[in-house]
């Protein structure tokens, strides 16, 4: 679940509370792909209050899951699409708890003052 | 995945099956008997119920028909084991199906859990399945003058394949007990060796149970995880990987990445089974049935 949310996220969290596997897509600013056990593209880089989708492009389940435990989609069907809202400037590296071996990074630059 | 790596794979695996149906006959009668104080028993594994992709839309059929092939079994086994990946998500409903179709089973059940039973927490696979003899998950016993071990391998937070020190300490002083003469049945979701690491089809800390195990006359170490029948033996230790219940995977290094491997739908029901294991004076015959021959 996300944890720390700026003020368009709310709305985020609350479909992704109650829509399940299928949450209605937000805008976001990247996308990131899951293709043959790999995040694509890695690193990616944002800015504070964005938000990055996540999809499975595999058969097999995955997991988005930050090292640091500040992020974790939990169990990413194939297909499925899991989106999260960095609040925080910092890298963030994240992996699949399935299979720890794929291995990713966010790098979240300050929020520019227009996105402010 | 594509159709030339499917190709590939099924030339693979028809040749794992055969050599389990030229070694244990596979085609005799269905009963493993347990003769002569021996004791056979049943594994089953990966049955990822939830899953819903091409690769296998039923999920929970094929493991009916596991479950029903075992129930008819003329000798039943002394039990059946499942060696993890019960469900694909580890979701509270996948949990409830899987009580509800495994406790119909006529044989008694020991689970184990695969790394999709524990995504996020181990809780709901605890909730369903934790036994008053194992808090942590591991456990020993002894039956049929066999003693089992059963391990967990998937409980580590970045790690997938490791024990840990605890349950590592755990198997030396279980096996420090045990007589060199006493056949030793060591199960776990992920492969104890290093079947082929650059898919994570291994378990980091594993050697040490290996070395642990090495005193003993006859070691049969029973696995899942990979999807496949995959036989390798190491002076008294013989490993065995299973196949599903749900779904093939590719054979090591066939393809770009493991997963669910689309075969062609006549072909699903010969690569999806279960194992029965009989143990008769130390000595293991397994005998892998696929759900149509």
């Amino acid at each position: 679940m996300n944890a720390n949310v700026n003020g368009a996220a709310p709305v985020a969290l609350a479909l992704a509370l109650t829509a399940g596997a299928s949450p209605a897509q937000l805008p976001s600013v990247a996308t990131v792909h899951i293709r043959d056990f790999k995040f694509d593209p890695t690193p990616v880089t944002v800015h504070a209050g964005d938000r990055v989708t996540f999809v499975n492009d595999d058969d097999e389940a995955h997991t988005v899951t930050a090292s640091d435990k500040s992020f974790d989609s939990e169990g990413l069907d194939g297909a499925g699409m899991w989106q999260h809202v960095f609040a925080k400037a910092g890298t963030y590296r994240y992996f699949c708890e399935l299979h720890p071996y794929m291995k990713a990074i966010v790098v979240v630059l300050p929020a520019t003052g227009a996105e402010r | 995945m594509r159709r030339e790596d499917f190709l590939k794979h099924v030339a693979w695996t028809g040749t794992g099956i055969a050599w389990t149906l030229s070694n244990t006959g596979l085609f005799t009668a269905a009963g493993a008997r347990a003769a002569d104080g021996g004791i056979s028993f049943v594994q089953i594994s990966d049955s990822h119920l939830g899953f819903a992709r091409p690769e296998n839309p039923d999920v929970t059929g094929t493991l009916q028909k596991t479950i029903d092939a075992i129930n008819a079994m003329p000798d039943q086994p002394a039990f059946v084991v499942h060696t993890g990946d019960v469900t694909h998500l580890a979701k509270s409903a996948q949990f409830d199906l899987a009580k509800q179709m495994l406790g119909t089973l006529r044989a008694p059940l020991v689970v184990l859990p695969g790394e999709h039973d524990v995504i996020g927490s181990p809780d709901n696979f605890f909730a369903a399945f934790r036994r008053g003899d194992a808090p942590n998950g591991w456990f020993s016993f002894d039956q049929g003058g066999v003693h089992f071990i059963a391990l967990v391998n998937v409980f580590n937070f970045e790690i997938d394949g490791k024990l840990g020190a605890g349950q590592l300490d755990f198997v030396e002083q279980d096996l420090a007990a045990q007589k060199r003469s006493t056949p030793i049945v060591v199960m776990a979701h992920v492969p104890l060796y290093a079947l082929y690491p650059t898919w994570g089809w291994t378990t980091e800390d594993g050697a040490r149970v290996l070395a642990a195990l090495r005193r003993f006359d006859a070691v049969t170490v029973l696995s899942g995880h990979i999807h496949q029948i995959v036989t390798h033996t190491e002076g008294n230790i013989r490993f065995a990987s299973a196949a599903s219940t749900a779904y093939p995977q590719p054979a090591p290094g066939t393809a770009a990445a493991p997963g669910p491997l689309q075969v062609p739908s006549d072909m699903l029901l010969r690569v999806l089974g279960y194992r029965s294991v009989e143990l008769q004076h130390g000595t293991a015959s397994i005998g892998d049935r696929p759900l149509q021959a």
